[in-house]
């Protein structure tokens, strides 16, 4: 049956959509974690690991995110691992998320002077003490803005999630698409509220660079 | 249940996906040629345009920075048809692309010049040089040197993303994946294959810019 686009599927849409931020809450934790630890292997003077995670972050990044997407979910299964629509978006999100979020954050790790790590070490904090309070608080400063910038590629890349079923934001504009038969409106519509997330988050991270002075 | 991994298959397909790589280059080259010149046109547009173009510019870009790729695609393929516009799957991938590629390497563009110091082009008209002849002597090389290696990186990602065009039914390498995928039933292996493959692609063209980047910045 068509039925027409009205206010309804208006609030239906911005329904949807705070499952296109719980996606993208549940992969920024799983990014930040992964990322994290692929910050610190990437600057550890084990050379091994620095290896590894360097190899890790040029697969990643030289990827399509949909192949982790299609692998996870459709590949599992065949192994024998059985994950649904969600699991195998958090997972796919968090691997791709990781390998961009650990190199903003790397970033951020090695801008902090040589002489700060000396300095901790001179006086007797072991390495993960030089981290916790010496190099992490100050290269907070330096990592703000651009992770708010990867806070807004993650949320649109969420859309991609609708390919394996899962209803987002996207996915629930095809399903209005299909049932209205008015797809210029919908797909308008869906893009405000991306927009309408997006956006404001893209003004913050500028004006974040521009108030923490990052340049110099 | 055990499960062996079996390529077989998947190789004895690989003409499909020789074919889906041939529409990734495509798709991809093209995109990059015409997102450059969309983002020359607009950068210069913002940096000496009238205020009202400035604006305009403005607002594509953050428009298109602020969706995704996939939506922006579906607004065309499926949303055009409803003014008549009925473009086939391969075309209207090409223009979502480029517009959005454009609006990445707008800003790209436009940072590159306006990194040049200002102390240098005053320079170059204290020394006489007419607004053509600093932008050709002074402003050019070193604003696309300066811009090169970020231009490079959108690229490559441009050419994954190109990924989602199979969403529309573009017989591109991801479509080849679920062509294979649907005679063999060997999802993980595709995957896995077709994911080695991107990343070929991708130290391909990683490659091929840091050559470029070599024989037009640093080899002179």
């Amino acid at each position: 049956m068509i039925r027409t686009f009205s206010y309804i599927d208006v609030m239906y849409l911005i329904a949807a959509a705070r499952w296109t931020l719980a996606l993208t809450a549940t992969a920024f934790a799983g990014s930040a974690v992964l990322g994290l630890l692929l910050a610190i292997a990437r600057i550890s003077p084990i050379a091994p690991l620095r290896w590894i995670t360097a190899t890790y972050i040029h697969i990643v990044q030289g990827t399509p995110l949909l192949v982790w997407l299609f692998l996870i979910f459709f590949g599992l299964p065949f192994v024998g691992i059985s994950v649904n629509p969600w699991l195998a978006a958090a997972l796919a999100f968090s691997i791709y998320g990781s390998a961009f979020l650990g190199e903003i954050w790397r970033g951020a790790l090695i801008s902090i002077a040589r002489t700060q790590w000396e300095a901790g070490a001179s006086l007797g904090l072991s390495m993960y003490e030089q981290l916790r309070h010496v190099i992490v608080p100050q290269s907070i400063r330096v990592a703000i803005p651009p992770t708010v910038g990867f806070l807004v590629q993650l949320i649109k890349n969420t859309s991609l999630a609708a390919t394996i079923g899962l209803v987002e934001l996207t996915r629930e504009g095809q399903l209005t698409a299909a049932g209205t038969y008015k797809p210029f409106a919908v797909y308008i519509t869906v893009a405000c509220i991306y927009f309408a997330m997006c956006f404001p988050l893209t003004q913050w991270s500028r004006s974040l660079e521009r108030k923490l002075d990052v340049a110099r | 249940m055990k499960y062996g991994l079996q390529f077989r298959d998947i190789f004895a397909a690989w003409e499909s996906i020789l074919d889906g790589v041939l529409v990734t280059l495509t798709l991809s080259v093209w995109t990059m040629l015409g997102g450059l010149t969309v983002g020359v046109a607009c950068a210069a547009a913002k940096v000496y345009g009238p205020g009202w173009l400035q604006r305009i510019v403005t607002a594509y870009v953050e428009v298109i920075r602020n969706t995704p790729l996939l939506v922006q695609l579906f607004l065309i393929f499926f949303g055009l048809p409803s003014f008549g516009v009925r473009l086939d799957g391969m075309t209207a991938a090409l223009i979502a692309l480029v517009i959005n590629l454009g609006a990445y390497t707008t800003e790209i563009v436009r940072a590159g010049f306006q990194a040049v110091p200002k102390a240098q082009i005053e320079a170059g008209h204290s020394l006489g040089l007419s607004s053509l002849q600093v932008f050709r002597y002074i402003v050019v090389f070193p604003a696309l040197k300066s811009m090169f290696p970020a231009l490079a990186s959108q690229f490559v990602l441009l050419m994954l993303a190109t990924s989602v065009v199979s969403q529309i039914s573009v017989e591109d390498l991801f479509h080849a994946a679920s062509i294979v995928q649907s005679r063999t039933f060997r999802d993980f292996e595709v995957y896995t294959v077709i994911g080695v493959l991107y990343l070929a692609l991708a130290f391909a063209f990683r490659g091929l810019f840091a050559g470029i980047y070599y024989w037009a910045f640093v080899r002179r």
